[in-house]
């Protein structure tokens, strides 16, 4: 897939689409939108979209995150999911930051008995942006929900805080299991909740070498696959925006007994992996 | 460790200076008119100025950490250049106004702006830049995010003589530096407040210029690994100082008692930060109510404290 990486952000070009905007019919986006904001969208849709209709996702797809982000890298999304049997399951979620460089952070796909209700990962956000969850569902149809964050910064404010530290564990992998709060439920009818976590720069490469003048070559996680036993629990394909130490908490159908299985693969083609068994008593 | 003789020292330092002499250009450190910054001699020799506790703005100058100089025979040291170049000017000013000796170098306790924005002014004066040996890579991998991102809090006429100027010369372990019958200790810490934190001793007078691994009275800001900088109060408290040069805050502060109120702050957010990881709490309602209980001590709370509880959060769910 290809993301869209360097889109042109010419002021004219911005201005010229808003009076456009401005002039075409009212649409429930336009009512919370100012005009510059809509028309980043407008014109990021149709690149990653192209001309396929895309409604309110309420009811189906619901985003969380700050109104004003603290720390422009690592900015908290929190996404649940809920379908019926009309739209069928959730097959693929996007998720955007219009503004940011690399507008797509991720393209999640769920497996098909994975029972994903939840999921939850931190961006980085250049300006003061709408980050969108767009689900597609079994029926082919496109779900969007947005909430407007400010923050900025955050793809070239290099995060990593302890470089150090950050490149002796690359790769390093972890995974939390939370206690259930509901006891007496059977494990194998529940949703669990889980956390990965991975120690990766995630290098936005805008970053510019004050000495070279050259900028620092990206270098980030571009495919995550996470399942139990032979079966997935979602995949990703990741750009730039997800933040330092890629760090996904979701809520699935867990199986007792199957062992759960990460595998990770950055831009310089480094493979990571890991495993943790899954005792009933852990779920 | 045995620093090295003050003879080969200087001679880099002269050494270096003299390359920089083409840049020489930028030469304007003093323009006529610089109003000296207002220092206060805390001990013989020793001259500190104090920042306002507040951000970084174009009506402060970006005069907000403390900096200082240190006077021996044979030349100054500057300790931090401030948050602009017109702050930096006017430290140049206020050495000046004390002494004629050359200033030889100008320490940089780390790479924020605050602390180095004002580099280009002691372009001319013969200084060295010295910093942590991790400071070179900070500022390459931040220093276009820094002149990017401050524009828009200094305003475009502070920011056009603002540059970043890397050091000369790197530090690791301890290094003394001799300003002729005065030593300086320089050491570099550990990751902390950043990963690249250098402390100043003046061995003769036990001032110690921490820096921003000590605050005072302004929130710390963790920019840097929480649990290292906890681990190193402990050796910051066994330097035998008798005042302290915070990086924000009181000036002079007395040692160690400066570093009660950021001890206490980091004990009260990383057991809250953990309290919530235990709970399984998300990393938003985490910080809603991290170390609240330090609310009503600190200037600029509301600023930073957000933002340092996710900085903890996201060390300490590693743990
Ligand atoms: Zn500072
Ligand atoms: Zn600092």
């Amino acid at each position: 897939m290809t993301w869209n990486m360097k889109r042109t952000k010419g002021c004219a070009a911005v201005i010229a689409a808003g009076l456009l905007w401005a002039i075409s019919p009212a649409t429930a986006e336009s009512q919370n939108a100012s005009a510059p904001e809509a028309a980043t969208w407008k014109s990021l849709k149709s690149d990653v979209f192209g001309s396929r209709p895309i409604e309110q996702g309420e009811g189906i797809v619901r985003i969380e995150a700050p109104k004003r982000a603290e720390d422009a890298a690592v900015v908290p999304v929190d996404m649940h999911f809920k379908t019926d049997s009309k739209t069928g399951r959730i097959k693929t979620v996007t998720l955007i930051v219009d503004e940011n460089p690399a507008p797509v952070a991720a393209v999640f796909t769920f497996g098909q008995n994975a029972g994903v209700t939840h999921l939850a990962t931190r961006l980085r956000v250049n300006a003061y942006s709408y980050v969108r969850a767009i689900a597609e569902t079994e029926d082919d149809k496109l779900h969007m929900t947005e909430v407007f964050v400010k923050a900025s910064g955050g793809c070239s404010a290099p995060a990593m805080k302890n470089q150090d530290e950050a490149m002796a564990s690359l790769g390093k992998m972890k995974l939390r299991v939370f206690p259930s709060k509901a006891p007496g439920l059977e494990p194998l009818t529940r949703a669990t909740e889980m956390q990965l976590m991975i120690r990766h720069p995630n290098n936005s490469g805008l970053q510019m070498d004050q000495l070279t003048r050259y900028y620092i070559p990206a270098h980030f996680i571009q495919g995550l696959t996470v399942s139990q036993g032979n079966q997935l629990i979602l995949s990703m394909q990741g750009g730039i925006s997800i933040s330092e130490d890629p760090n996904f908490r979701f809520a699935f159908d867990a199986r007792t007994g199957e062992e759960l299985k990460a595998e990770a693969l950055d831009t310089e083609g480094k493979k990571f992996q890991d495993e943790w068994p899954l005792e009933s008593s852990s779920l | 460790m045995a620093g090295p003789s003050r003879r080969t020292f200087l001679g880099t330092g002269l050494l270096l200076a003299g390359c920089c002499m083409p840049h020489a250009r930028f030469a304007s450190a003093e323009p006529a008119g610089t109003e000296a910054l207002p220092v206060k001699e805390i001990a013989k020799g020793i001259f500190a100025f104090t920042g306002a506790p507040e951000m970084m703005s174009t009506a402060n100058e970006g005069e907000i950490c403390n900096i200082g100089f240190i006077i021996g025979n044979e030349g100054v040291a500057a300790i931090d250049s401030g948050g602009s170049a017109a702050e930096g000017r006017r430290l140049v000013a206020a050495i000046r106004a004390k002494t004629d000796k050359p200033i030889r170098y100008l320490i940089n306790t780390h790479m924020h702006p605050d602390h180095i924005f004002g580099n280009s002014a002691f372009e001319g004066t013969g200084a060295v830049i010295v910093g942590h040996h991790n400071l070179r890579r900070a500022l390459a991998n931040r220093g276009d995010y820094y002149l990017q991102s401050y524009r828009a809090i200094l305003g475009p006429e502070l920011m056009s003589s603002i540059r970043i100027i890397p050091p000369a010369i790197t530090v690791a372990g301890e290094q003394e530096l001799d300003l002729g019958n005065r030593k300086v200790m320089l050491r570099a810490w550990k990751p902390a407040h950043t990963d690249n934190d250098l402390s100043v001793f003046d061995q003769q007078t036990r001032i110690l210029f921490t820096g921003d691994l000590c605050f005072t009275q302004h929130i710390p800001t963790i920019d840097g690994s929480l649990l290292g900088w906890i681990r190193q109060l402990k050796d910051l408290r066994e330097i035998h100082a008798e005042l302290a040069v915070p990086g924000h805050g009181t000036v002079p502060a007395p040692w160690p008692q400066a570093l009660d109120d950021e001890s206490r702050y980091f004990d009260a957010l990383a057991r809250d930060i953990r309290m919530a990881l235990a709970d399984g709490r998300s990393m938003t309602d985490a910080n809603r109510t991290a170390a609240q209980s330090e609310r009503d001590k600190w200037h600029l709370f509301n600023q930073y404290n957000e933002r340092n509880a996710t900085a903890a959060y996201a060390e300490l769910e590693w743990e």
